[in-house]
């Protein structure tokens, strides 16, 4: 199969989404011409026009209204964030606004509306263009959060998010932007709420979400070796959370670690360790544990930056901790 | 770039004084005005666009409205006092000619965004009161099911893309009532109702640049009252006039005296009609004042007496009434009898919000997503 790059799988979703609703437009800042911040929208101006792919002034409260609003009406929207960071000066309109629309209106109104954008502590991007906030958003009711970690999950991810009627937020990490992997050329539309099993194994269960899901590969291959067995599964869409999988998995290794690149506190493996125990807790063999990012502003000398993010031995070590 | 009437010229004067407003300052200049001149309302209005004489109905239809949103809110005031409104709630008695006057040049298939005192502008937009006051209080036959409440009633029928418990949260969102009618190629029309202390808000600025860009079919209708929550504009903000802002964002910005329901009509209507023809927004201030507090319940002690027995004599209702009067389009005894109706109305729509029943506990979970 064709092997493309990540960041035109991304281009590839979009303008899947907008081929199948005609409706559907996107704004952002320099996705018009310019073609995105990362060449991740080029081409769409061409193929689109201006009527569709619509550059906006530096106001990111202003446009994720617009579309919330648009949304409500009827047309599918799409908001290229450009960096996950910057919704926090769109917070109201996010969380108070477009999350909230569908349920206090009683379902009279649906919200067509994905924001995307980048995180990822990488590269030395510093304080303000790193961040894995999207704890914030599964922890608000009336949103969904997708992370795709592969080209094929991000093309197919986007296209399913554009297409879902509800808030979706897609967060893509920068770290992923240059691998390659197979993508089909014609569009395609992958359902939001399932989990991928990436590795099949019997002895740990790993979640791993976006970048991590990479080094948790990574660790299988390395413990493979020493013959450990891990079962290594994408989530790939934290809310909805693919319970089932996850619940399988575990109920055939007995024992779990998560991986993620958010923070420990109210994030991710605190959601997942307490949903099996709560209803597999029987099926454990051993303590759960998870590998998160340290509670730190994203730092810029490369070396702190190292410091602050799990990597492929961090999760080794979760995993031999429990075996 | 902003037009204005001479009552609204004594008006703006009189908001800036930081000493309480005078009867004598505004009211007898006021009344003259809209008793002798009918350029009050056309001086406000782009020369370009005639304002259609209102037809004797459509004039006594602009009271029969008022009256409607008067009398609901003092019911609901009532109500809200009485524990039969749950949760809690802002009322628009004093401001209803803002609403009706703008309201009455919109089709049914415009858009509205509406503030946290949001009641009387679903009502001008064509809200049944039966189902507006069912959802206040929280019936299952509500607008949105009793999911919404005061400060999130929405309409899809009825373009009623909510009430709004932030305050500048709705302006953002209007702009996608346009831009989506923009997409569509079709005129429908978005008006953003905010009042004086939204227009201090980051979004007053970003929602008026984009949709002045955009050239997006929005009316933007300031309801400045005076006070944002407790605070009175002239400590919120040096600009003397909201529509002064709008030459910055290089749009047509009028100030209105928002207690006039003509005047209101006459700059809405050539606002709505610039907007229809795609010629991009308007800014247009009213200026009115609440009688009561910020919420139902609220002591409004930062107000002095007399600034609220003056604003009391410039009732919008008693003012209009006059007026139809004057111009002998309706007697005093009509107009009672046309009231007597509004209030019967009002009871049923009391009667139906009590009868009906409560949303079931097991729909709690029901519309968190649209799928």
């Amino acid at each position: 199969m064709r092997q493309i790059k990540y960041l035109q799988a991304i281009r590839e979703g979009y303008a899947a989404g907008m081929r199948a609703d005609k409706n559907c437009f996107m704004v952002g800042e320099g996705i018009a011409r310019r073609g995105g911040c990362f060449a991740e929208t080029v081409g769409l101006y061409d193929e689109f026009g201006a009527q569709r792919v619509i550059d906006m002034p530096i106001s990111e409260s202003g446009f994720v209204g617009m579309c919330a609003g648009a949304a409500a009406c009827g047309s599918r929207a799409i908001v290229n964030i450009m960096y996950m960071d910057f919704t926090a000066v769109a917070m109201d309109q996010i969380v108070n606004q477009a999350a909230k629309i569908s349920y206090v209106s009683g379902g009279q109104f649906k919200m067509p509306l994905t924001i995307v954008g980048a995180y990822g502590i990488c590269t030395s991007a510093g304080a303000h263009h790193t961040q894995p906030l999207y704890p914030w958003f599964m922890y608000t009711p009336g949103i969904k959060v997708v992370l795709p970690a592969t080209p094929y999950d991000v093309k197919g991810l986007t296209a399913g998010a554009i297409m879902d009627d509800s808030l979706v937020m897609i967060f893509q990490h920068r770290g992923l932007f240059n691998i390659k992997g197979d993508v089909p050329e014609e569009d395609y539309f992958l359902p939001l709420g399932k989990a991928k099993i990436l590795r099949e194994g019997t002895h740990v269960t790993v979640i791993a979400t976006s970048v991590m899901l990479h080094r948790a590969l990574e660790a299988a291959e390395q413990l493979a070796a020493e013959n450990i067995s891990l079962e290594v599964i994408d989530p790939q869409t934290l809310i909805p959370l693919d319970e089932d999988t996850i619940i399988n998995s575990v109920k055939k290794t007995g024992r779990l670690v998560v991986a993620d690149e958010g923070y420990a506190t109210c994030g991710i493996g605190a959601e997942i360790i307490t949903m099996i125990q709560e209803k597999v807790f029987d099926y454990l063999d051993a303590p759960m544990q998870r590998v998160h990012t340290l509670s730190a502003p994203s730092p810029y000398a490369p070396t702190l930056e190292k410091a602050l993010v799990p990597d492929v031995n961090s999760i080794i070590r979760a995993v031999k901790a429990i075996l | 770039m902003e037009s204005i009437s001479p009552a609204v010229r004594t008006i703006r004067k009189t908001f800036m004084n930081t000493d309480p407003i005078k009867e004598d300052d505004v009211y007898p200049q006021v009344k003259e005005d809209f008793v002798n001149s009918k350029s009050v309302v056309s001086n406000v209005s782009d020369p370009n666009i005639a304002i259609p004489p209102l037809t004797d109905d459509q004039k006594k239809r602009l009271l029969r409205q008022m009256l409607l949103l008067r009398h609901f809110e003092l019911t609901t005031q009532e109500m809200t006092l009485a524990g039969r409104v749950p949760g809690f709630c802002h009322v628009y008695v004093g401001e209803e000619a803002t609403a009706v006057g703008v309201c009455e040049n919109l089709r049914k298939d415009d858009y509205i965004v509406s503030t946290h005192r949001g009641h009387g502008h679903c009502l001008a937009k064509g809200a049944d009161p039966k189902i507006l006051l069912a959802e206040l209080y929280g019936k299952k036959t509500g607008y949105c099911g009793g999911r919404g409440g005061s400060m999130h009633i929405f309409s899809r029928e009825l373009g009623i893309l909510g009430t709004n418990g932030i305050v500048g949260g709705g302006l953002p969102l209007v702009l996608g009532g346009a831009m989506h009618a923009k997409l569509r190629k079709t005129d429908q029309v978005a008006v953003c109702f905010f009042g004086d202390g939204a227009a201090n808000q980051g979004t007053f600025h970003e929602s008026i640049n984009i949709a002045a860009i955009q050239r997006l079919a929005v009316l933007f209708v300031c309801e400045n009252n005076l006070y944002g929550t407790a605070t009175r504009v002239n400590e919120a903000t040096l600009t003397k006039s909201f529509a002064d802002r709008a030459g910055a964002y290089g749009i047509p910005g009028y100030s209105v005296d928002g207690n006039e329901v003509l005047e209101v009509y006459a700059a809405a209507h050539a606002a709505v009609e610039r907007a229809r023809k795609g010629n991009g927004p308007t800014l247009l201030e009213c200026k009115t004042y609440r009688h009561y507090g910020h919420y139902v319940g609220e002591v409004a002690s930062y107000r002095t007496k007399e600034e609220v027995e003056m604003w009391l004599k410039r009732d919008p209702i008693k003012s209009y009434s006059q007026r139809l009067i004057h111009e002998r389009l309706m007697t005093q005894d009509e107009i009672n009898a046309l009231e007597g109706k509004v209030k019967d109305e009002v009871a049923q729509a009391e009667r139906f919000a009590s009868e009906s029943p409560a949303p079931e506990a097991k729909e709690v979970l029901q519309h968190v997503f649209a799928d």
